[in-house]
């Protein structure tokens, strides 16, 4: 597995692909968070990210699909994956090394989001009068979000042979995952089931981490989400359609 | 019996790309595995490979089960599959570290060079795989089959679209390679089955229709050219 997991990782930081999916998420963040002056924290006055926290999301379901849709959209198009598969791994061994390395560049680009919390941190009345723990939180949140996106991107890549398709796809069902279900909890005719679709929405149990309370519902919940389209995956790998 | 396929079947749709194909092969001996387009070749060595999963039969890599045993039996294996697809954007030395990576071998810097030097790589190991020609994308293709030492090599195609002179070298590695391991191979070229092999198993239409040795095949035909045998066998 650490095999597929470094090749894909070089093969990630070797395309110009990651660099620039990266850069304008740092770009985008970084404008959100110091000069835009609805969202910037300079405007804002009070010494905390919550705001920052609760715009990563949107730029994730972006950002994650981008990194994934090549994994395994990329091998079936050009007929590689049997490269893989006629070696002695198992097809988890595949998946994972592939799903791995996708977070491991997700990782990479929150490491310089770093730099919000410093700058907060600085800025503080007095200096560290922050709730880092609520900060944590939100961190651990994002992880975990990009683990349930990465699983969701590496599922679409599977399936479709266009990387684009891959790519649009895995934004829709992100988007619908953390935006949709709870909107739909909203709608008057729903009321009845709006206590289970705020409990399947990614984004209720995202907020519940940026709280900073480390419940593990919600990480039993991120897991399994991300575990299911894993499965899925695992499945279409399977079927050797391609 | 290094390996030893028993009633294979695949079944697409309502086709069936196998049907039923068995025969044995030996270590020491080339066995050319010859039809027409469509015959079933490719797929039967997908399902050797462990690619595929049979959907009827069985076959068995040195006594191990395709089924049961897949990742023991890709241990055994060597593969060169048809179009020999590569990771292009990978440079040659790159490429092959990771196949042997993959197979968790050791050594893997010495295993590489002497691999590059077998196949004939030497002056192209340091380029990255798209900038090579097809000749030398077969050879990175047979490289990354032989790598791991197999006792069995599956190389579907292995030299298609290749000029007279890769022709030569690549026969003398696979011929090199037949002396002592058990070497199957698919091919259209009928020249190449009487320069290669040893034995010759033709499929028609996911059926065997001939499973000899070459001299034994001829000699029933009463010395027909090879070409016209396999015609007169798969024609329709």
């Amino acid at each position: 597995m650490y095999a597929v997991f470094k090749r894909e990782l070089f093969g990630l930081l070797n395309s110009m692909m990651a660099y620039i999916t990266i850069g304008i998420f740092l770009l985008a963040s970084g404008l959100l968070f110091w000069v835009f002056p609805q969202t910037s924290v300079l405007d804002y006055g009070y010494a905390e990210l919550t705001g920052f926290f609760e715009l990563l999301p949107f730029l994730f379901i972006f950002m994650v699909p981008a990194i994934t849709m090549r994994s395994f959209a990329e091998e079936r198009r050009e007929g590689t994956f049997v490269l893989l598969a006629t070696r002695p791994l198992t097809d988890w061994q595949i998946l994972s090394g592939k799903y791995f390395s996708c977070l491991a560049l997700v990782l990479l680009a929150l490491i310089p989001t770093l730099l919000c919390y410093f700058t907060v941190y600085h800025l503080a009345l007095p200096t560290g009068n922050v709730d880092s723990g609520a900060i944590a939180g939100s961190y651990v949140g994002l992880l975990l979000l990009g683990g349930v996106f990465a699983a969701i991107g590496i599922f679409t890549s599977s399936l479709a042979r266009n990387q684009v398709v891959a790519f649009a796809v895995a934004v829709f069902i992100c988007f619908f995952l953390f935006s949709g279900l709870d909107a739909l909890s909203g709608i008057f005719g729903l009321r009845a089931l709006e206590g289970l679709l705020l409990g399947l929405s990614v984004s209720e149990h995202y907020r519940s981490l940026s709280r900073g309370v480390l419940d593990t519902r919600d990480l039993v919940y991120f897991i399994t989400v991300a575990a299911f389209f894993l499965g899925m995956t695992r499945l279409v790998l399977g079927g050797r359609k391609w | 019996m290094s390996i030893k396929v028993s009633n294979l079947t695949k079944v697409y749709g309502s086709q069936r790309a196998v049907d039923g194909v068995s025969f044995s092969a030996e270590p020491g001996r080339v066995l050319g595995f010859l039809g027409p387009n469509g015959a079933g070749k490719s797929t039967t060595m997908k399902m050797l490979t462990t690619y595929l999963r049979p959907d009827g039969g069985n076959a068995w890599i040195c006594g191990l089960d395709v089924r049961q045993q897949a990742v023991a039996v890709r241990r055994k294996i060597g593969y060169l599959p048809e179009h020999t697809p590569l990771y292009t954007e990978m440079y040659v030395r790159e490429f092959l570290g990771f196949v042997a990576a993959a197979y968790g071998l050791h050594g893997r810097r010495t295993l590489v060079d002497d691999v590059v030097e077998r196949v004939g790589l030497q002056d192209e190991a340091h380029k990255k795989i798209q900038l090579l020609s097809k000749g030398y994308r077969q050879r990175v293709g047979l490289a990354q089959a032989i790598i791991h030492d197999p006792e069995v090599l599956v190389l579907d195609e292995p030299t298609s679209g290749l000029d007279p002179n890769q022709l030569a070298g690549i026969r003398e590695l696979i011929r090199k390679l037949g002396s002592e391991k058990t070497v199957i191979l698919s091919t259209h070229v009928m020249q190449e089955v009487e320069a290669l092999c040893d034995d010759v198993v033709m499929v028609s239409r996911g059926r065997v229709v001939a499973d000899d040795s070459l001299s034994g095949l001829k000699s029933e035909h009463e010395g027909l050219p090879l070409e016209a045998i396999f015609r007169k066998l798969t024609a329709c």
